[in-house]
């Protein structure tokens, strides 16, 4: 179910990414600014955005638990902040190292753009554990819908509160009229964009499909081992839905 | 500040690319212990049908 597509979705998202690096090394110009440690930016932005977009996601599914009931919706939710998570501690990770090299320092505090991002992560990083730390499945799923959901707003009234306030050394690259970049760097830009998309959906369609086929087969197991008195079950204690 | 040399920079841009590889790497780590679980699940399973195949031999009368 979760399966179809997912070989055609991880070759297109190889051949962009790989195609992305090629560009980044080989195509796209040394910054006339920061020089060759730009380069970073061609990992670290897209990493950051495309998180942004998946915490949104998650809050979308979180709604469409709430109208509906379907477990599924609340698997993709779950998946999508988890996935967005992992995304935002390499955004974290690539940036701590690309500020080193530019500015000096690992982490600057009174920089609106990094300290806001820091806020939507540990805001995140709370999700697991409140899922963890409900037992019943169904309020489980239905307090972790809520939490998607007022997060995923947060975001971007997050990111426009960041837009508003004034930037002290964090670059404003991203703008209405298209920001300061030249064709080369835009097109470098957007390649690598839409391979860290493409990861980001194959990653998702991959641990859905994971999910989907563990608790088939466990249900599977419990109704075979229902009529068998030397199986003893082994209920796990998890934060992931089940279904 | 003024761009760094290229040497100390690619250390700096070396770092941050392979800090995405090491996400990736962890990620498919974590997806290969999912994937060793399904497996013991499905091996439960495969268990599970096999004694039941043989209890109903054993209760059919030949």
């Amino acid at each position: 179910m979760f399966g179809r597509g997912l070989k055609t979705l991880s070759l297109l998202s190889v051949a962009l990414l790989v195609g992305a690096f090629a560009l980044v090394f080989f195509y796209a110009p040394n910054d006339a600014d920061q020089g060759f440690i730009q380069k970073i930016f061609y990992l670290h932005v897209p990493l950051a955005i495309v998180a942004l977009f998946g915490f949104v996601a998650g809050g979308i599914y979180g709604i469409k638990y709430l109208r509906t009931g379907d477990r599924m919706h609340d698997l993709r939710s779950y998946v999508a902040i988890h996935l967005s998570l992992i995304m935002a501690v390499g955004t974290l990770i690539t940036g701590s190292i690309w500020s080193k090299g530019s500015w000096g320092h690992w982490w600057l505090w009174d920089e609106p753009t990094l300290v806001s991002f820091l806020i939507v992560f540990l805001l995140y990083a709370c999700y697991q554990p409140l899922r963890f730390s409900i037992e019943d499945p169904e309020r489980q799923a239905r307090y972790a819908a809520v939490f998607a959901v007022i997060a995923g707003a947060f975001v971007p009234l997050n990111f426009m509160a960041v837009r508003m306030a004034e930037s002290l050394a964090h670059p404003r690259v991203l703008t209405t009229t298209g920001g300061a970049m030249p064709g080369s760097m835009r097109l470098t830009f957007l390649v690598a964009l839409a391979g860290m998309a493409a990861l980001f959906v194959t990653l998702w369609k991959y641990e859905l499909a994971s999910k989907h086929a563990t608790f088939r087969l466990r249900a599977l197991k419990r109704k075979l081992a229902a009529d068998d008195e030397t199986w003893v079950p082994n209920p796990r204690r998890s934060a992931a839905p089940t279904l | 500040m003024p761009a760094l040399p290229l040497d100390t920079a690619g250390k700096y841009v070396a770092g941050a690319y392979l800090v995405f590889l090491a996400l990736i790497l962890i990620y498919v780590a974590i997806m290969a212990g999912r994937l060793s679980r399904i497996e013991k699940d499905l091996g439960e399973v495969t268990e599970l049908l096999e004694r039941r195949a043989e209890k109903e031999r054993e209760t059919v009368p030949s």
